[in-house]
């Protein structure tokens, strides 16, 4: 888990929110957020449940609608448009906590759907792209085999080389590993421990705060749709400034 | 922690479950003989079914006649008259079809069998299904009408939808030669419709004159039941599931309008909108414009199994776990996509069973249409019960005709089975 931090001042900004807004309803779930990502940053988002940390990042491929604010990602300004949309969506991976593979398609289908459907890439190159991710994912040998018939160890890994197979600049991990049996989790952090190492801008909603020791370049702390405070991993654990953020830390590090 | 080590380097021989718990004596004694109330219950009801059987022998076999010259010679014997189904099968099946005729509708319902049969296949499932059912089509309503006419403008709209769509689904993914097939395909349709309309290009048909012309009031029996269930259930399955994405829809008309006539459809029976499709739909329609009765009644079925369908879409639609969705969403699919790939090739394997029950309730529901004069195959039965010469043998006609019946939906019941499991292979956990 030797990590190399990578040198973000001059790296350009892939993502920025300005002033981000958003309610469900009367209930503001974010307020005034103001975040810029910069390339091949990697970025663990934690704090309590409810606190909008999995909103914030479905924001950002525009699973969820915010409605104050801007949202740019990658040059393109999230509005409404469909095309808008859909370009962002074609830079920006997402993994999800319940893996969200689609049961009726062997992995390999699942794999080659986007880069056939969505990039129109031909079948050949797709599948030999989704071999390769496989092989990187270390499941090379369950190409044929139903999501149903995966650990769900497995099935993460291949969402994530599901989200791959797209070649995004961006990846979104929404509590990748919440919804896996302890001994999966480890096998689902070294593919992502991995591919931050290959210099992906990351943004992970995560509990692993191990995780977040070893690979983040910083870590945010939201609650009750806030950014309470974001610093570099080290000087977060070893001394956060808020009390919100103390209890929150002496309640998940035991 | 020494004893698990232990007790993993060698685990415990397995053994037999106990021998009265196996092997077909276990099994009666578990199943049929394990109390005394249940020994007794198992009696009784097996001296029911060999009662009821061996009446049935003795009734429809033993005591049967079956040939006869008219009803009172067959009236001699205690048992069944089969020589009723002999005299008047031909009747049952193809109704008042001209006599010497009868071999087309015969051949008719075999093409339609034979279509069936051939996209039951899941091999099928792909361009070869269209190719099927066109010619298996075309032969079945040849043989039915006896000559058919294809104007102008139906090849134009042909031309122009499948150039359109595919134009439109193809783009990017076909070959340029393809490509420019269907820009040919729809500016060709789109310009020779819009020369239809102003009257420039004249009216022009492709006619095929087979043999002689039956019209549709003669049509009756199996030949009727068929196409009406058949081509009822293909044109309201499509119609259902675009009805059932439409209740869906997030635009507010879209959805309005699908609710509106789901609601309204499946809020009056059957038979009313029959009724409205024979007597009502000609008033508002100008005179001297006529179409087919047979026509009209399809379109009602059409028109009511879609709103049903469309129900049962809708529930495995819901099925769906909302992050299905948002998987395909966040790949970039778009709707269409989305729609095609991911969310109907699993909601619609949810519906199976509820969508083949549906089915088998209008293979039986095609009857209805006798209250607007059309004969299917229970009613074509019913009239042959009429004749004089033979009156008194209902239960014969009856039971002949539920056979048929049991025939065709045990099968669509057992193709459900199939299809259940077929789908579902490697993806059960």
């Amino acid at each position: 888990m030797a990590r190399s931090k990578t040198d973000l001042a001059d790296a350009p900004t892939v993502i920025e929110l300005r002033g981000v807004n958003k309610w469900f309803g009367q209930f503001q779930v974010l307020t005034d957020i103001n975040l810029q990502v910069k390339q091949s940053e990697k970025i663990v988002v934690c704090g309590p449940s409810g606190s909008g940390k999995s909103t914030l990042i479905r924001c950002i491929n525009r699973l969820e609608e915010h409605q104050a604010g801007d949202l740019v990602v990658h040059g393109i300004t999230l509005t409404n448009d469909v095309k808008n949309v859909e370009a962002i969506r074609r830079e920006v991976g997402m993994v999800f906590q319940s893996f969200n593979l689609f049961p009726h398609l062997t992995i390999l289908e699942n794999l080659t759907l986007a880069p056939i459907w969505v990039k129109k890439m031909p079948k050949k190159d797709a599948e030999e792209i989704a071999m390769n991710l496989l092989t990187r994912v270390r499941i090379p040998e369950q190409a044929l085999k139903y999501p149903g018939q995966l650990s769900g160890g497995q099935q993460q890994r291949v969402a994530i080389a599901r989200a791959l197979c797209m070649r995004p600049k961006i990846m979104l991990f929404d509590e990748p590993t919440s919804a896996l049996d302890p001994e999966m989790v480890k096998e689902v952090l070294d593919v992502m421990i991995e591919l931050a190492g290959e210099g992906m801008t990351m943004l992970v909603v995560t509990h692993e705060m191990g995780f977040a020791r070893a690979v983040a370049d910083r870590v945010i702390f939201m609650d009750r749709g806030e950014i309470v405070e974001q610093n570099e991993p080290e000087t977060f654990f070893a001394n956060p400034q808020n009390d919100r953020t103390k209890l929150f830390l002496s309640q998940i590090l035991h | 922690m020494t004893d698990l080590a232990q007790s993993g380097d060698a685990p415990r021989p397995k053994m037999s479950p106990p021998a009265d718990q196996t092997g077909i004596v276990g099994w009666l004694k578990r199943n049929l003989f394990s109390s005394w109330g249940n020994s007794l219950t198992t009696i009784v009801l097996i001296a029911c079914v060999v009662w009821i059987i061996d009446w049935f022998i003795d009734w429809g076999l033993v005591n049967a006649t079956f040939v006869a010259a008219n009803g009172p010679e067959c009236g001699k014997n205690a048992g069944a008259c089969w020589a009723l189904i002999g005299e008047k099968y031909r009747y049952i099946f193809f109704g008042s079809f001209p006599y010497e005729q009868h071999w087309r509708p015969l051949f008719a319902c075999i093409a339609m069998l034979a279509m069936l049969l051939a996209s039951a296949d899941r091999r099928m499932w792909n361009w070869r299904l269209l190719v099927i059912w066109s010619v298996g089509s075309f032969v079945t309503f040849l043989l039915m009408f006896g000559e058919l006419r294809f104007p102008l403008t139906i090849f134009l709209i042909v031309g122009l939808v499948v150039g359109g769509v595919g134009m439109g689904l193809r783009a990017g993914i076909a070959s340029p030669r393809e490509m420019l097939t269907y820009r040919v395909l729809a500016i060709v349709g789109g310009v020779g419709l819009a020369g239809r309309i102003a009257g420039v290009i004249p009216a022009w048909g492709l006619e095929i004159n087979a043999f002689s012309y039956v019209e549709t009031g003669l049509w009756g029996g199996l030949p009727v039941t068929m196409i009406l269930a058949t081509y009822g259930l293909v044109f309201a399955f499509p119609y259902g599931i675009l009805l059932a994405l439409g209740r869906r829809s997030n635009l507010p008309l879209i959805k309005g309008l699908c609710v509106g006539f789901i609601e309204l459809i499946r809020g009056v029976p059957l038979i009313s909108l029959l009724i409205m499709a024979s007597v009502m739909l000609p008033l508002f329609l100008p005179t001297g414009s006529n179409i087919d009765k047979f026509l009209r009644a399809l379109v009602a079925v059409i028109f009511f199994a879609g709103a049903y369908i469309a129900e049962i879409i809708r529930g495995g639609l819901q099925s769906l776990p909302k992050g299905q969705f948002e998987a395909a969403d966040a790949m970039g699919l778009n709707y269409v996509q989305s729609t095609t790939l991911i969310v109907l090739p699993q909601a619609l394997r949810v519906v199976i069973p509820p969508l083949i029950n549906t089915f088998i309730g209008f293979f039986k529901d095609t009857s209805l249409v006798l209250i607007i004069g059309i004969f299917d195959f229970l009613n074509t039965a019913n009239q042959a019960l009429v004749d004089p010469n033979w009156a008194g043998f209902p239960g014969e006609v009856y039971l002949f005709a539920a056979a048929i019946y049991f025939i065709f939906c045990y099968s669509m019941s057992r193709y459900s089975k199939y299809l259940e499991i077929e789908l579902n292979k490697g993806t059960r956990r």
